[in-house]
């Protein structure tokens, strides 16, 4: 754990990746402390207020703006973001464990359950995944929930193609072989050998599809599909703010800037996650 | 080399069948098409009739074996909004969706190759560190969100281009521009780690020694390896920007097939949601056999795999 912190430390990209997330985080879950004003209820006499600094260390009440309802822009993007990265991170989470038990589960069996498995891998993958969300997100209506399975479904196959790779290498090692030989189980083999030796690389992917995801769920909501208002979504900020794109240029700006700089963050983090770990993964995005 | 292809094409036909079931379940559990084409008020029998005249009543099994001999005849049903044969309305959508895709796709991956040379040509240098800082931005930016600025500085700003719809070439502009930048930051990046990994090859080294040019070695011995993972990447992009048009379409109001299929949800029109996600997964079901085929011919130690 030493060694880790020493080594992301001394990688620049990587720990400025790691200082801005966190940074993220932070501001996300104590939102409700900073003595930030509503970000649903608006104040009608500060309609499309422009952001506001006296200097560069005192900003006005509203330090980048109101939208068209008189709401701070800065109240709703950190409110946003409590939702956004719940979503994703739990979409993550979900694609990653039913990706990587599938990926296992394709890799040590082999045969039939391994070739129906990627075939469906193939099925999906030629659906362009930001259709298939949009289809289902349609069907099943845009709630929490639905999104989460909506994300993790387009992010089970990543997991679980690499993962599969993974045990297939894994399954000739002799430490398997002799589990194997001394008679334990099946499923102690792919729980106690198989799924330590996996779990590095599922990391790495996790980390890269944190940034996919966090980019679709902005999509999504700027199409009308994510969470819906008047809970704060930075895509549906977006979506309302192109209206008053030729007067209140600050509506439309700040959410995307925060989308991008949370993105960076995450994909900062992930490369050097990914060359951390394992160089050769390089090639699987 | 034909087992190879005829496995490839197969594999294809299986993957569009797949894609044709899917859109299928998911699209039936949308809502009810036959409230919405009703007035409000319209009573139970005339809701039952249209049902049934549209075939809505029947069990979803048969519904399902039905539409899928009708799709494979190019019979997606009628628009229930434009009142005619759906795929007709997807289809007159695709030149406009292409001429997009197209330009940002040959756009795209020219700049990110040249960027991408450049910053493996010049390591460690001050254009490495520009070109990769460009393209890390272009990667963490959402193409929808981009868009919105090129509209606000070309458009709102500077008043130079129109902001949105089509018709004229500098319509094609923004739209274009903004799903290359994507493109061309993915390219880059893949192509600059690919070209180092090579330059660093034995072979190279020999080339080196021989004392071939160095024009000579990195046209004969680098450009034409590291184009091969540049290729597979090809066909992950044309699935990218089919799906990254959706958006982009939807910013800046362009006639697409993606502009189309978010309408379509937005009215529950079932034919031309199964028919547009049918021609787009199709389309890229076909790339990405091109690039299968173009892989196997370029690298034979492939084809002999599985």
């Amino acid at each position: 754990m030493t060694a880790f912190f020493t080594a992301l430390a001394k990688s620049r990209t990587g720990l400025v990746g790691f200082i801005l997330l966190a940074f993220f985080v932070l501001v996300a879950i104590f939102a409700p402390w900073l003595g930030l004003p509503s970000p649903i209820r608006g104040d009608l006499t500060a309609r499309l207020a422009p952001p506001t600094w006296t200097s560069l260390f005192s900003p006005g009440a509203h330090p980048l703006g109101t939208d068209e309802v008189g709401r701070d822009i800065l109240s709703r993007i950190l409110y946003g973001s409590r939702l956004t990265l719940t979503i994703a991170a739990t979409a993550v989470i979900l694609g990653g464990i039913v990706g990587t038990f599938l990926g296992i589960v394709a890799g040590f069996y082999g045969g039939i359950v391994d070739r129906i498995l990627m075939r469906l891998v193939d099925i999906q993958l030629a659906l362009p995944l930001m259709l298939l969300a949009l289809l289902v997100v349609a069907a099943l209506g845009p709630s929490f929930s639905n999104l989460v399975i909506v994300l993790a479904l387009t992010s089970w196959i990543r997991y679980a193609r690499i993962i599969r790779g993974q045990v297939l290498a894994l399954r000739e090692r002799e430490f398997v072989q002799s589990a194997h030989a001394i008679g334990a189980s099946t499923m102690r083999i792919m729980l106690r050998h198989i799924l330590p030796n996996v779990l590095t690389p599922a990391l790495v992917v996790a980390t890269l599809e944190l940034a996919r995801i966090i980019i679709m769920d902005a999509a999504l909501s700027f199409l009308g599909l994510g969470i819906q208002p008047p809970n704060p979504s930075w895509g549906r900020m977006l979506a309302d703010g192109r209206v008053y794109i030729s007067t209140a240029w600050w509506i439309v700006t700040f959410p995307g800037v925060t989308i991008l700089l949370t993105v960076l963050s995450v994909n900062l983090l992930g490369d050097w996650l990914r060359d951390y770990f394992d160089p050769k993964l390089r090639t699987t995005r | 080399m034909i087992r190879f292809a005829l496995g490839k094409l197969a594999e294809a036909a299986i993957a569009i069948w797949g894609v044709v079931t899917i859109v299928f379940f998911v699209s039936r559990v949308l809502g009810d098409p036959a409230v919405l084409l009703l007035p409000i008020g319209a009573s139970d029998a005339e809701l039952q009739a249209l049902r049934s005249s549209l075939g809505l009543d029947q069990p979803i099994l048969l519904q399902y074996f039905t539409s899928l001999g009708a799709m494979l005849r190019g019979d997606f049903g009628m628009s229930f909004q434009h009142m005619r044969p759906a795929l007709d309305v997807v289809l007159e959508r695709m030149p406009a969706t292409a001429s997009l895709s197209a330009s940002a796709l040959v756009l795209g991956v020219l700049i990110g190759a040249i960027a991408g040379t450049i910053a493996a040509l010049n390591r460690g240098k001050l254009a490495e560190l520009i070109v990769m800082t460009a393209a890390l931005l272009g990667q963490a930016t959402p193409v929808f969100w981009l868009g919105l600025m090129m509209i606000l500085f070309f458009s709102v700003q500077l008043g130079w281009l129109p902001s949105s719809g089509s018709g004229t070439l500098l319509h094609l502009v923004l739209p274009a521009v903004t799903l290359a930048v994507f493109v061309s930051a993915s390219i880059a990046r893949l192509l600059r780690s690919s070209l180092l990994d090579i330059l660093g090859e034995d072979y190279v080294r020999t080339a080196r020694a021989k004392g071939l040019l160095p024009q000579t070695i990195f046209t004969w011995h680098v450009a034409r390896n590291a184009l091969i993972p540049v290729v597979t990447m090809i066909g992950i992009i044309a699935g990218e920007l089919l799906g990254g048009s959706v958006v982009t379409e939807t910013v800046f109001a362009w006639p697409g097939i993606g502009r189309l299929i978010v309408q379509a949800i937005q009215n529950q029109d079932f034919p031309v949601i199964q028919a547009g996600v049918a021609v787009v997964a199709t389309i890229f079901v076909f790339i990405n056999l091109a690039i299968d085929l173009l892989y196997g011919v370029l690298d034979p130690r492939i084809r002999r795999q599985r």
